[in-house]
């Protein structure tokens, strides 16, 4: 493309000296209809540029917007806000630990799941699949990510809470939480909802997004340099490990972000799932909450400006978090990217 | 000599083990993320289908207790995904085409395609916590539009991505021949690159639709909801998603069955978008 000569459309790509629009005897000796197609490129190009810059601008737009519409609650609060966990709209006390760690916590235990089923999908994928397989298994895990999150949050609470409350949790209270320390996050009775239920389906959702990156950035080794190694008389899992992994580092992590970023901004499905309850709890089986599903169950009936405020600067908060981790996801993708333009 | 070999052996041994066991590892994963997929299909079909007659179409939302379905909110979710889709694709196709047409040199193209991927996956509910800022808060009231333009800022993105992906595809080629002919670079866009990208940037807009379809966090606190039957885009505006939402935290059993159906319908409706997008793609490709 950086090759091609346009005529009169005002890049200085032209050769001609007389081609450039601004000079008048140029303008002069040209034709009406020229005229009106040189115009029209620059009305054109103008245009595409505008909205280019729309884009570029709704980020913005987004920021100044909820940093001026939680100003209030940053006065009444400032830093405080982030490490208190009071939430009383009566007396209007509002701090953002509970929903901040809630988040967090559902993430982290998302990310402690999916990550290894991921890897493992992309390793079945690119590795072990007979290629008649190949596309049917792939489409199906990129089904999960085409479900609507409403439906999972529904499925969640009607199908797959009762039958964890009654399985896997007890499980859990009887094995892991008798061991003395880590027994406390594995406390309480089995009730299903809670910040562990939110992270299983959490894992779920993003399972799809950071497998397809492993798979597609897996697709990118060179296959000389595996079949060097398969040559030397390494196994499989060798070959993955000491050869793949270490020329896709970068990519790995640009996916695992991804997920993340998915994981801390899902609303819809946590909402139903983690309980909602505004309370610290060190048990991973009790109740809790994230910052989008306060947003969800409690914003549309906020009465005050105080309350509202600081519904939207949790809202605020979880926009930083999350535009700085895709931030990264994008960097490490995009180092990738580079890495491969210069080797091959 | 005999000692080395059958050390080397136990190595031998011990890498197959590894490589067996760890490799099976992997065909589990694989295993775990299909079990999901069918048990969650399977009990969206049972419960959905069950729930799945002509009253559902055909009624509006009920009150506790009485009968009703789903035409109220049906409507409102084809008027808004319909009309984010109409401000969304000519703003992502336009977009797009700066940053595969005219970006190739300054700033603005590389900053727009980085923040373009972050706004992609960024929290669609802090998109609904915008558009309230900027319109709902101003206005004074919830409505259709707001929920419209909420679901508009996810179509963008996507449209954007697409249109500057396929744009991408099409072979230099094709633009020097226009150009060779003597058309202006935005005739050779028009006729030439939007017509070979043609199909691609369609599926794209597919996938925008598919997505929002079933999007609820932004309409939340923009459309809200509507008990009634409405056309009037200025007005609250009933939804699927958020009545799904609303029945479904509800106690009763009817509301209950209610939002199944509301389930089964969106997520046909977005599998079947995106069907339809893998088929029209794959045409095009090949």
């Amino acid at each position: 493309m950086g090759t091609v000569i346009i005529p009169f459309s005002g890049h200085k790509s032209a050769m001609n000296p007389s081609h450039f629009p601004n000079e008048p005897h140029a303008l002069a000796r040209r034709s009406p209809r020229q005229r009106l197609y040189q115009f029209g490129d620059v009305l054109f190009e103008n245009l595409t540029r505008g909205f280019a810059f729309l884009v570029l601008g709704t980020i913005v737009a987004i920021l100044v917007s909820l940093v001026v519409t939680s100003l209030p609650s940053i006065k009444a609060f400032g830093f405080g806000f982030l490490l208190s966990d009071d939430w009383d709209p009566v007396r209007e006390q509002f701090g953002a630990l509970v929903p901040i760690y809630g988040t967090l916590v559902s993430s982290f235990i998302a990310m402690l799941i999916a990550l290894p089923i991921s890897f493992g999908i992309a390793i079945f994928l690119t590795e072990m699949s007979p290629a008649w397989l190949k596309r049917p298994l792939g489409t199906a895990i990129e089904l999960l990510a085409a479900i609507p999150s409403i439906i999972y949050g529904m499925w969640g609470l009607f199908v797959f809470t009762p039958v964890f409350s009654k399985t896997v949790e007890p499980l859990l209270i009887a094995t892991l939480g008798q061991i003395p320390g880590v027994g406390a996050l594995f406390h309480g009775p089995p009730m299903g909802i809670g910040m562990l239920t939110a992270g299983m389906i959490l894992a779920i959702m993003i399972i799809p997004f950071i497998s397809s990156v492993m798979r597609d950035v897996f697709e990118l080794v060179p296959a000389v340099l595996k079949e060097s190694a398969y040559g030397l008389g390494a196994t499989t899992w060798e070959v993955i490990w000491k050869v793949v992994l270490p020329y896709t580092r970068t990519g790995v992590v640009g996916g695992v972000m991804l997920g993340l970023g998915r994981a801390l901004g899902e609303t819809m499905a946590v909402t139903f799932v983690i309980g909602n309850a505004q309370r610290l709890s060190v048990s991973l089986l009790a109740p809790g909450n994230s910052i989008a599903s306060s947003l969800a169950n409690e914003f549309a009936e906020a009465v005050g400006d105080l309350y509202t405020s600081s519904l939207i600067e949790l809202g605020l908060i979880l926009f930083l978090i999350t535009t700085v981790v895709l931030a990264i996801a994008k960097l490490m993708l995009l180092r990738l990217g580079r890495l491969e333009g210069t080797r091959s | 000599m005999h000692h080395a070999t059958v050390a080397a052996k136990r190595v031998y041994r011990a890498r197959r083990r590894r490589n067996a066991l760890n490799m099976s590892m992997s065909v589990l994963g694989m295993c775990f993320g299909l079990f999901w997929l069918a048990w969650i299909m399977i009990t969206l079909f049972g419960y959905g289908f069950e729930a799945l007659n002509w009253q559902l179409l055909s009624q509006p939302t009920p009150p506790p207790g009485s009968d009703g379905g789903l035409s109220n909110a049906i409507m409102g979710s084809v008027m808004m995904a319909g009309t984010a889709t109409l401000i969304g694709t000519p703003v992502g196709v336009l977009a797009g085409t700066y940053l595969a047409e005219y970006g190739h040199r300054g700033w603005l193209a590389p900053a727009t395609r980085f923040v373009n991927d972050i706004l992609l996956s960024a929290p669609s509910i802090v998109l609904g916590l915008f558009v309230y800022t900027v319109y709902v808060a101003r206005m004074g009231h919830f409505s259709g539009l707001a929920g419209a333009l909420a679901l508009s800022l996810i179509v963008i993105p996507v449209v954007v991505r697409t249109t500057d992906d396929m744009l991408k595809l099409v072979p230099d080629s094709l633009r020097e021949a226009a150009i060779a002919l003597g058309a202006p670079k935005w005739k050779m866009i028009a006729m030439v690159s939007y017509r070979a990208a043609r199909t691609g940037i369609a599926t794209g807009v597919l996938l925008a639709v598919a997505r929002i379809s079933g999007e609820t966090a932004p309409l939340l606190f923009t459309a809200l909801n509507n008990q009634f039957m409405s056309h009037d885009m200025n007005a609250p505006m009933a939804n699927l998603p958020v009545v799904i939402f609303q029945f479904a935290m509800s106690p009763y059993d009817d509301w209950h069955r209610i939002a199944w159906g509301g389930a089964i319908l969106i997520t046909l409706s977005v599998l079947g978008i995106n069907i339809l997008a893998r088929v029209l793609f794959r045409q095009n490709n090949s």
